[in-house]
């Protein structure tokens, strides 16, 4: 693939042409929902889907549906939010190879949780999501100032050595945490993983009001993110208030993916992937490439979702160990993309 | 005259060099002498040397012989091999972020073994061989995968964290197929830890520097001169490539061994490095410097671990939270003189 970011950028379809896209992804999401629902450890009867969708649980198989629509739902909830706040970590920061896992904020939600349901016998949702949405803001402001001084500011390399050094970090001090205590190392390790097994839709609801803030403050930030990815220098010159402009829309991202690790625990790799895929279709601007790639998250987090419960059947491998066995292959492929001075 | 002064610093550098080298390996002699005296319970300097003489001590040769004698002398061994292949790979790549730990060789090792044990239900030294052949074969493809153009350094640590990643995520994936009783063994293993170390452990990990920590040590020069770059460095008669080679497979041979025995022990390769060189200054080269600190480090983080606390807690948790504000220091200072050494 011979395309430079720069001629990417240079492409500028019509708006019905994206309009199209947005109507392609939403298409593709309601196959894989009807997928999702459909394929598992038990095969099951047409007569026992249309059931179980209705809520009925007579049956095995019916009990079986039912559990698969939540947890479809949570599926496309939180890849939508990790798709967004990926488009936003690569358009403030400039930075190709942002992503939640990559700079080790899912890390920082994840440590603020087992700190939480470890020293202050933390049970309800909505105490794991505020405290994973601290983690995250607090190890995001962390990795950004340490990966930003310096000669060059912010670059891809520092900002990625600085994540991935702060996840071995936080992940030895989880170990810790963990070890310490027998009774709860089961359950958070099943959480540490990234999944959609366990969803309900009590849980959903408790986190939903807060996917829903982060996604308003990010669609609604997306002129300011444009004027931002044009540089600090041009945005200040623009009249942007550099600062307030970041600091608002980073808000939008981290309570988007502290609020999805605090309900599946931290996925990696979909906030990296999403935005380099939909800026092909849609080009660079945020107001298009943020619908889209909440879009693009939800049906690649569903996609993984029924791909885990296929390849090692009769058992599942969590959606977590998929994106990032498909995640890190793409990661690498960019990485090689890039010019060695963009680096 | 001016030759004179030239010589004479070079003289005291060098003298400088050796009496902090020396002070180092003193440290390590005292640390392991403290850590088979001091338990739970204080065995009298005495004793511990008649049990390390081979002569039984009434109370002492187990605790001395059996506990603390395997433990400490696997920490030694592997904190010198955990520092000597960290500080190989920061001044191969110019950056001491670029340790081991960070770019994915300790996490190919560590999958390979945990597949090992987990899947194939391997022990002792087929584990130790089969992490060493697959922490071999990740550095290679991160090698490869990283060889396009110039400017191999930054693209090699860039893509060693995507396989870390992606190798971090199956050795999660093998932990959930694990026997629950297994699991807080695992967890305590993939932390990094010495519990229930047998003496019979410290074989292969003294081999293992021997065999791989010599050649390293072989190419000190080479890798001094590395440091000012590639281009120099090929102009300053160093065969770059050749070089690199061995680096690369004398260091992860060494990062694997050393991981089968006592597991990823966090952040020793990343930090031995760094400290050594606030030590040593421009005044001679890290490798010898940085292994000895590792073994005090791996030493004194297991010490503080075991007794530090009510809980036990491993030893790769003591380092993994040391490491964490280093990293900010590291980072704070290069900001202000540009450079990570």
């Amino acid at each position: 693939m011979g395309l430079r970011p720069s001629r990417i950028v240079v492409f500028r379809g019509p708006g019905n042409l994206r309009a199209m896209w947005m109507l392609a992804l939403i298409v593709v999401i309601a196959v894989l929902c009807f997928l999702s629902i459909t394929i598992g450890n038990r095969s099951v009867a047409w007569a026992d889907i249309v059931a179980g969708v209705s809520g009925e649980t007579g049956t095995i198989s019916q009990a079986a549906v039912a559990r698969r629509v939540p947890r479809t739902v949570l599926a496309a909830i939180a890849g939508a939010a990790l798709g967004l706040s990926g488009v936003i970590m690569q358009g403030i920061t400039r930075n190709p190879l942002a992503d939640p896992g990559i700079l080790g904020v899912n890390a920082g939600a994840a440590l603020a949780v087992v700190i939480g349901i470890a020293s202050f016998d933390m049970t309800s949702a909505t105490a794991f999501i505020w405290v994973a949405i601290c983690g995250a803001a607090v190890t995001a402001t962390f990795v950004y100032t340490i990966g930003s001084l310096g000669v060059g500011g912010a670059t891809p390399l520092k900002l990625a050595l600085a994540g991935a050094a702060t996840s071995v970090a936080f992940s030895s001090l989880i170990t810790g945490i963990v070890l310490s205590r027998n009774d709860i190392a089961g359950g958070i390790r099943d959480w540490h993983i990234g999944g959609v097994g366990g969803a309900s839709f009590e849980r959903i609801a408790q986190v939903l009001p807060f996917l829903a803030v982060g996604a308003a403050i990010a669609l609604i930030s997306a002129r300011k993110i444009n004027v931002l990815s044009l540089g600090d220098e041009t945005a200040a010159g623009l009249g942007e208030r550099i600062a307030i402009s970041r600091g608002f829309s980073a808000l939008g991202a981290i309570m988007l993916c502290g609020g999805t690790t605090a309900i599946c625990g931290p996925i990696g790799f979909v906030g990296l992937v999403v935005p380099h895929f939909c800026r092909l279709l849609v080009g660079v601007d945020h107001r298009w490439l943020l619908p889209v790639s909440g879009l693009a998250g939800a049906g690649l987090l569903i996609g993984s979702d029924i791909l885990g419960r296929i390849v090692v059947r009769p058992t599942e491998m969590e959606v977590g160990i998929i994106t990032a066995l498909i995640g890190a292959p793409f990661f690498i492929w960019i990485v090689r993309r890039q010019k060695v001075r963009a680096l | 005259m001016t030759g004179a002064t030239l010589a004479q610093g070079r003289m005291s550098r060098q003298r400088g060099y050796r009496l902090r080298v020396g002070l180092l390996m003193v440290l390590v002699a005292g640390l392991f002498l403290m850590t088979l005296m001091v338990g739970q319970s204080i065995t009298p300097l005495g004793d511990v040397i008649r049990v390390i003489m081979g002569e039984d001590v009434a109370g002492a040769s187990f605790v001395v012989g059996q506990l603390r004698l395997p433990r400490v002398t696997v920490a030694i061994l592997t904190g010198l091999s955990f520092g000597l292949g960290g500080v190989a790979f920061q001044i191969m790549l110019r950056n001491p972020l670029a340790s081991p730990d960070i770019i994915g060789i300790t996490s190919g090792a560590t999958t390979a073994a945990v597949f090992a044990i987990v899947v194939l239900s391997m022990t002792g030294v087929q584990v130790s061989a089969f992490a060493v052949i697959a922490g071999l074969l990740v550095a290679g493809t991160i090698y490869l995968l990283s060889r396009k153009g110039g400017a191999v350094g930054t693209r090699i640590i860039l893509i060693g964290i995507g396989v870390s990643a992606m190798l971090d995520s199956v050795t999660s994936y093998l932990l959930t197929q694990a026997l629950v009783w297994n699991l807080q063994e695992a967890l305590r293993w993939l932390a990094g830890s010495l519990n229930g170390v047998k003496l019979h452990q410290a074989a292969p990990v003294a081999a293992a520097l021997a065999v791989f920590g010599m050649p390293l040590l072989g190419q000190t020069r080479s890798l001094e001169i590395l440091r000012l770059g590639d281009d120099t460095a090929a102009g300053l008669g160093v065969s770059v490539g050749r070089t690199r080679a061995i680096v690369i497979t004398c260091a992860v041979g060494l990062i694997a061994f050393a991981t089968t025995a006592a597991g990823p022990i966090a952040f020793v390769p990343f930090l031995s490095g760094p400290i050594a060189a606030k030590l040593i200054g421009s005044r001679g080269s890290l490798l010898i410097p940085a292994a000895l600190v590792g073994a005090v480090l791996v030493v004194l983080g297991d010490f503080v671990g075991q007794f530090g606390f009510d809980t036990r807690y491993p030893v790769g948790v003591i380092t993994g939270a040391m490491g964490a504000p280093y990293l900010v220091f590291l980072i704070v200072r290069s900001a202000k003189n540009g450079s990570l050494f």
